[in-house]
């Protein structure tokens, strides 16, 4: 352990720590903009900084180490100075159409702007545009946006392992792409969407959830594709799933998921989806009343059983239904027909 | 699983066989790339496809498909003759072990070589690398569980495990990756033909007597029909009644044409789903169900964690929650109980399932937790079998190598296996109903070797006639070097050109899993209008 001190109050931290969790420990907060738990830190942007007592020293708070005996103030004027001076320069080459903006409130650069009172452009606009990319099903891309901060380069690498950015060009005009820069479909991509979901600035955006609105809810719930079991939150407005993104963080699945539960739960809502009973009538299958359905249902299977016993019938239960509804469905074969008859697709 | 998705970054190797985890498993696979990223977990792969893990491997052996019990014997013989067994754990925690013993010299690296194709050297290596590591752990999928002698096959590898010591620590462990979202928790409550809810036997008389008691009635004691027993009874016309909720048989099911005429066969079907399915669209009665999103209950993940399931947006139409149809049919058919919501049923669960009886909703709201969960203050069980088996000592089971049923011929001389692709999923029936995921990719393809491909005139994209003994389908070629020679890839998910319609239903005597990873087929270049 390492003894510092954070705005005048001594802090004891684990030696591998840095200022920023240190300060995070004691429930007090440095402004991040490239930071992101998930990844490791790059100090890129500078934004958390901190001042250092002795030296007088501006530090990134979010990679660098603590050590003993330093002792650290969060909200100096300096400190305040710096970031407002940083925030400048971002915004000297980033558009500030944020009212048509989809990434709007949810921006972090934005919340950081107002934060520091920034209210204008201090520098000239040095514009560099670049077209939006809107070429495969589940991401656009919008560059002009991009503030350089290498969170999506970082994520794609160290948390997927597979590496779909690196940074193109120097300067102020790196810019994260794709081998040869062709687009996302075409490369190794395999849309998880971590890169868009922790994008702080409108860069990157969610395709689906385009123009649907602001969620008026989350539901936390697990996704219903593979059996890894993943902690997904249901963005929902107006009975209707708008978008999708990880749970609770300490699931299984921390920050991650796949394509298929971030992007695949639009078949809640298709068109398809059964809204009546079906009965068949005269080799049609007709709509009917729930009463007509179940007692159809229940009275052939009492024949059937009165006719050749409780064995010539058989339930497929589902892998895919709850626990609650597999055990009733199964307590419904043994104790009401009477046979073990029962079974699920766990084989297949 | 015997461990949890949390400790996979603490196995110093991880041996990985039978399972595409990046198509199939996404965010495990990503947990294994980090572990191999920190350099502190060392990658072995045993599997016939190049996989999108492979580049993250220390080594990937290519055996032959169906080959499985060959290699992994040839590994224990191997780990025993240089010594590296944990003669400490197989004294205190094991029996058997002279019974297993015996045999496995018989798998000389000569032999294991002519049969999987795997190296001497190589078979070597890799029983070094999983033999010398202090926490290693076995992850599989399918690809060992779905063949006729896939029973053998599990058998082999919890052996493997035994003799190094590895069960009962963090980074060790078998850990089989379960396919569907609940299909553990569907076993787990007894969605079963020979057990009762907490692996139970239907045939144990106390288990019996006990269900009995608890239910109100003298409950049948034979075992019922599997799945491919139904659908076979069907066809012979002892079962005349069919009930399936949330299945799609008509997709999933191997040699579909013959599930067909097990469907069409029986006098009454119901179907209970959320779309008219391949499946539903046979029956004469279909109820709308409700989906994930539109209900209360649990799920059970592959590491035991029962995890909640919360209702977000209402269903739609008269779309009921599957548990309210399942009430009205209870009480229609006689039911005396009041039906019940699912925390109660969870209750009644948790009474009867001593692995459960620690679990309600209330407690899962911090991240769910992992039987055996045994009492109602209990934190769960990351790892199993830590200390002590349930059973006492740990069984060696001695198991031979069988040849597949279906090898390949002169005139079916391609190995089909078949699998998923990331953007689908299963029968496609939700998957294929996701504008996204449709729009990324909406047809099947068969992967095929550049060799395989230059032989048969095959070029990328061009049509393609594949056809078993059972049936045939038209696809598009995928030229691959990551598929070996001699083998096609095919998915189940685009009911058009389902893999299942080629697949033998040939079952595993013991598990009762059909051999969906190895059929003989033949492959030849097709043009429209043929």
């Amino acid at each position: 352990m390492v003894g510092i001190t954070v705005n005048g109050r001594k802090v004891e931290a684990p030696d591998n720590w840095t200022f920023l969790s240190a300060v995070e420990s004691i429930g007090l907060r440095v402004p991040t903009l490239c930071h992101h738990p998930c990844v490791a830190d790059s100090g890129t942007c500078g934004i958390c900084l901190v001042e250092e007592e002795v030296t007088g020293r501006l530090i990134t708070a979010c990679n660098t180490p603590v050590e003993e005996g330093k002792s650290i103030f969060l909200d100096t004027e300096r400190v305040l100075e710096a970031r407002a001076l940083l925030l400048q320069l971002i915004f000297s080459s980033h558009p500030v159409h944020c009212e048509v903006c989809e990434s709007n409130n949810s921006c972090k650069l934005r919340k950081l702007a107002i934060e520091a009172g920034i209210t204008g452009r201090e520098f000239p606009y040095r514009q560099d545009y670049r077209p939006v990319v809107d070429a495969n099903p589940f991401y656009l891309r919008d560059l002009s946006k991009c503030i350089s901060c290498g969170l999506c380069v970082r994520a794609c690498q160290q948390v997927q392992g597979v590496g779909t950015y690196e940074f193109q060009q120097h300067g102020s005009a790196a810019r994260p792409a794709t081998v040869i820069d062709s687009d996302l479909d075409s490369s190794v991509c395999e849309f998880c969407g971590l890169c868009v979901s922790i994008c702080p600035v409108g860069a990157l955006i969610e395709k689906p959830s385009l123009h649907q609105g602001i969620e008026e809810k989350t539901v936390v719930t697990t996704c219903p594709y593979c059996g890894v079991g993943c902690s997904i939150g249901l963005h929902i407005r107006e009975n209707r799933i708008i978008g999708a993104g990880a749970g609770v963080p300490d699931s299984v699945n921390n920050y991650s998921l796949c394509v298929k539960g971030r992007f695949g739960l639009d078949f809640v809502d298709h068109p398809d989806r059964l809204k009546k009973p079906l009965v068949r009538r005269g080799g049609e299958l007709v709509e009917a009343t729930w009463d007509e359905a179940m007692t159809e249902v229940a009275e052939r299977l009492k024949a059937v059983r009165d006719e050749s016993g409780p064995d010539s019938i058989a339930f497929l239960s589902s892998a895919k239904a709850t626990n609650e509804e597999n055990y009733i469905l199964q307590k419904l074969a043994r104790v009401l027909i009477g046979t073990n008859n029962v079974d699920h697709c766990a084989r297949l | 699983m015997t461990n949890s998705i949390a400790d996979i970054g603490e196995a110093d190797v991880i041996m990985l066989t039978g399972s595409n985890t990046t198509e199939n498993h996404p965010v495990i696979a990503e947990r294994i790339k980090q572990a191999a990223l920190s350099g502190r977990t060392k990658l072995l792969i045993i599997d016939p496809r190049e996989l999108g893990l492979s580049r993250f491997a220390t080594m990937h052996l290519k055996p032959r498909p169906g080959t499985d019990v060959a290699w992994i014997n040839g590994m224990a013989a191997v780990v025993l003759n240089e010594g590296l067994q944990d003669g400490e754990f197989i004294a205190e925690r094991c029996e058997g072990f002279q019974e297993f013993e015996q045999p496995l010299s018989e798998y000389t690296l000569e032999k294991v070589e002519a049969i999987t194709g795997i190296a001497a050297s190589d078979l070597v290596e890799a029983a070094r690398l999983y033999g010398k590591a202090e926490r290693a752990s076995i992850f599989y999928a399918m690809g060992i569980t779905q063949h006729v002698n896939g029973t053998g096959n599990v058998k082999a590898l919890a052996n493997l495990a035994l003799l190094c010591g590895n069960l009962g620590k963090a980074g060790a462990g078998i850990n089989p990756l379960r396919g569907q979202n609940n299909v553990q928790g569907a076993c787990d409550v007894g969605a079963l033909p020979d057990f009762f809810p907490g692996y139970q036997r239907v045939d144990d008389p106390d288990a019996n007597k006990k269900f009995s008691e608890a239910w109100g009635v003298t409950l049948p004691s034979q075992p019922g029909l599997s799945l491919m027993e139904i659908m076979e009874g069907a066809r012979e016309g002892e079962i005349r009644a069919l009930y399936i909720m949330g299945e799609n048989p008509m997709v999933t099911d191997p040699d579909v044409r013959h599930v067909g005429e097990a469907l069409t066969s029986v006098d009454f079907l119901v179907v209970q789903d959320i779309f008219l399915t391949e499946t539903a669209a046979l029956a004469d009665v279909v109820l709308p169900g409700a989906c994930f999103a539109e209900k209360e209950g649990t799920f059970t993940n592959t590491e035991r964690r029962v995890q909640r399931v919360r209702k977000a947006v209402e269903p739609p139409g008269e779309a009921r929650e599957d548990h309210i149809i399942l009430a009205a049919l209870a009480e229609r058919l006689g039911s005396p109980g009041p039906s019940l919501k699912p925390d109660e049923i969870m209750e009644e669960i948790a009474s009867l399932v001593p692995s459960y009886a620690g679990i309600r909703h209330n407690r899962l709201n911090k991240g769910g937790l992992q039987w055996p969960c045994p009492d109602i203050d209990h934190p769960g069980t990351p790892i199993l079998h830590v200390g002590r088996f349930s059973k006492g000592k740990a069984s060696f089971n001695p198991v031979d190598y069988l040849p597949s049923i279906e090898p390949p011929d002169e005139e079916y001389p391609f190995v089909l296996t078949t699998g998923r692709i990331l953007y689908h999923y299963h029968s496609g029936s939700m998957s294929r109903r996701s504008h996204n995921l449709e729009e990324k990719v909406s047809a099947g393809r068969v992967d095929i070797n550049p060799e395989d491909a230059r032989r048969l005139g095959l070029r990328e994209g061009d049509g393609v006639r594949l056809a078993s003994r059972r049936g045939d389908l038209i696809s598009h070629a995928h030229i691959s070097s990551r598929q070996p020679p001699g083998s096609i890839f095919a998915t189940f998910h685009f009911s058009e050109e389902t893999a299942n319609l080629l697949t033998n239903p040939a079952l595993d005597p013991v598990s009762k899993i059909p051999d969906l990873k190895v059929c003989a087929i033949k492959v030849e270049r097709w043009e429209r209008g043929e």
